[in-house]
């Protein structure tokens, strides 16, 4: 009996002392600015790792929700004889909540992985450390670098994966559907606003794309330095960062588009 | 892969990003690159606004001619204040013409309808409808015709 209680104290411990450890960890990948010179060639090359080559399962992903989206919308909205809506409906979701949740889950599985799984290798083959012995913060030159790209690569991918979720949207309603293409954009155009949707939507995809990067770094940069830990660091990054996300967005969604 | 070639993809994605935020703000949600058009004000009292919110469209012929700004309560009357912000080139409106709360649909959004009069005066900034017709209640109707008045 006493020996749970200990046990439930200590998981409430290394609970509490891992989220201090992540936070310590990021005033220091924050604070911490490298210099202009050395610092932007490795972000060029962290975006390219992260944004460049997760841009095909984006676009792909995107473009087969769109078609889905059309295709369910058109049999639904037909029964009610409003199939001209079917624009406004595929534009509002993907703008709204799928572009930056369905994104943010694709990036935490495609990049965020990748991203723990090569920190974690780096920390258990003593890269990390040698480069401490050398005088160099790993944190300005592997941390950094990673987490900044994974914040600024999200919002585009996520604004990608919405404008070709939309033309897949279209490709189905109008030019395999006949639904008629003027009242498709009309609707649409009437009733999604700017500032209130496009934008709330890339603000979603911002903080997503923040957790999920801060999540990955951190998992790789924290886990035991073993093969059987950096596997275990790599799944827990995929497991937080999309109860993360989803978590996330229903708080979001709550602040911006609830009427309280 | 060269530092250059590098840059030069990273670049081409950032533009991507870029192209396609533009089609979302032009094609998706239709914002216009022209600044917003000059309008006046104009004011009309109802006893019921009904659903009728800010936002909403001020139309004649069922062309939109204006938006509608506020909906306050007036102290004194207790009456509903609507403020509508009307299109400067639409600057002949009849004086003695009436606004109108009509439903757009069975279950559509509500908005004012314009019905023109015949006066050779128009309304200019500041001025109140004369004449006002409410929003249509379904409830107060189904309750009139069963009680027989």
């Amino acid at each position: 009996m006493i020996d749970r209680v200990v046990a439930l104290g200590h998981l409430g411990l290394t609970v509490v002392s891992s989220f201090g450890r992540s936070g310590r960890f990021l005033a220091g990948v924050l604070l911490g600015v490298p210099r202009p010179a050395t610092g932007f060639p490795l972000l060029i090359k962290q975006l390219y790792g992260v944004g460049v080559l997760s841009l095909a399962i984006v676009i792909v992903s995107g473009l087969f929700i769109g078609m889905v989206l059309g295709l369910q919308g058109y049999t639904i909205l037909s029964d009610y004889g409003s199939e001209a809506a079917i624009g406004q409906m595929i534009a509002l979701t993907l703008v709204r909540e799928l572009g930056p949740v369905v994104t943010a889950l694709l990036f935490a599985g495609r990049a965020g992985s990748a991203l723990t799984a090569e920190i974690g290798l780096m920390k258990a083959t003593e890269q990390l450390s040698s480069m401490e012995m050398m005088g160099v913060d790993p944190l300005r030159r592997v941390i950094a670098p990673r987490l900044w790209a994974g914040f600024i690569a999200m919002p585009v991918l996520a604004i990608i994966f919405s404008a070709v979720g939309i033309w897949g949207g279209m490709l189905v309603g109008v030019d395999w559907l006949g639904v008629f293409e003027g009242s498709f954009w009309g609707n649409m155009q009437s009733s999604v606003d700017f500032a209130e949707d496009v934008m709330n939507g890339v603000i979603k995809s911002v903080v997503f794309g923040f957790v999920c990067s801060w999540i990955a770094v951190y998992q790789g940069y924290d886990c035991v330095p073993t093969s059987a830990g950096i596997s275990a660091a790599t799944t827990k990054t995929v497991v937080y960062s999309s109860l993360a996300v989803l978590g996330l967005d229903f708080v979001l969604t709550a602040i911006m588009f609830g009427d309280f | 892969m060269t530092q250059r070639t590098t840059e030069i993809i990273v670049g081409l994605f950032m533009i991507a990003g870029l192209a396609a935020l533009l089609f979302l703000a032009l094609q998706v949600s239709g914002l216009s690159p022209k600044p917003a058009e000059d309008t006046y004000r104009v004011y009309a009292n109802f006893n019921d606004t009904g659903g009728l919110t800010p936002r909403g469209r001020v139309s004649m012929a069922g062309v939109t001619v204006g938006t509608i700004e506020s909906i306050s309560l007036d102290k004194k009357t207790f009456q509903a204040r609507v403020t509508m912000a009307i299109h400067s080139d639409i600057d002949n409106i009849p004086a003695d013409s009436s606004a109108v709360i009509r439903t757009s649909g069975l279950l559509g959004e509500q908005y004012i309808d314009i019905s023109v009069g015949g006066d050779m005066e128009s309304l200019a900034e500041g001025d109140t409808f004369y004449s006002t017709q409410s929003a249509m209640n379904l409830e107060r109707l189904i309750g009139n015709f069963a009680s027989g008045r």
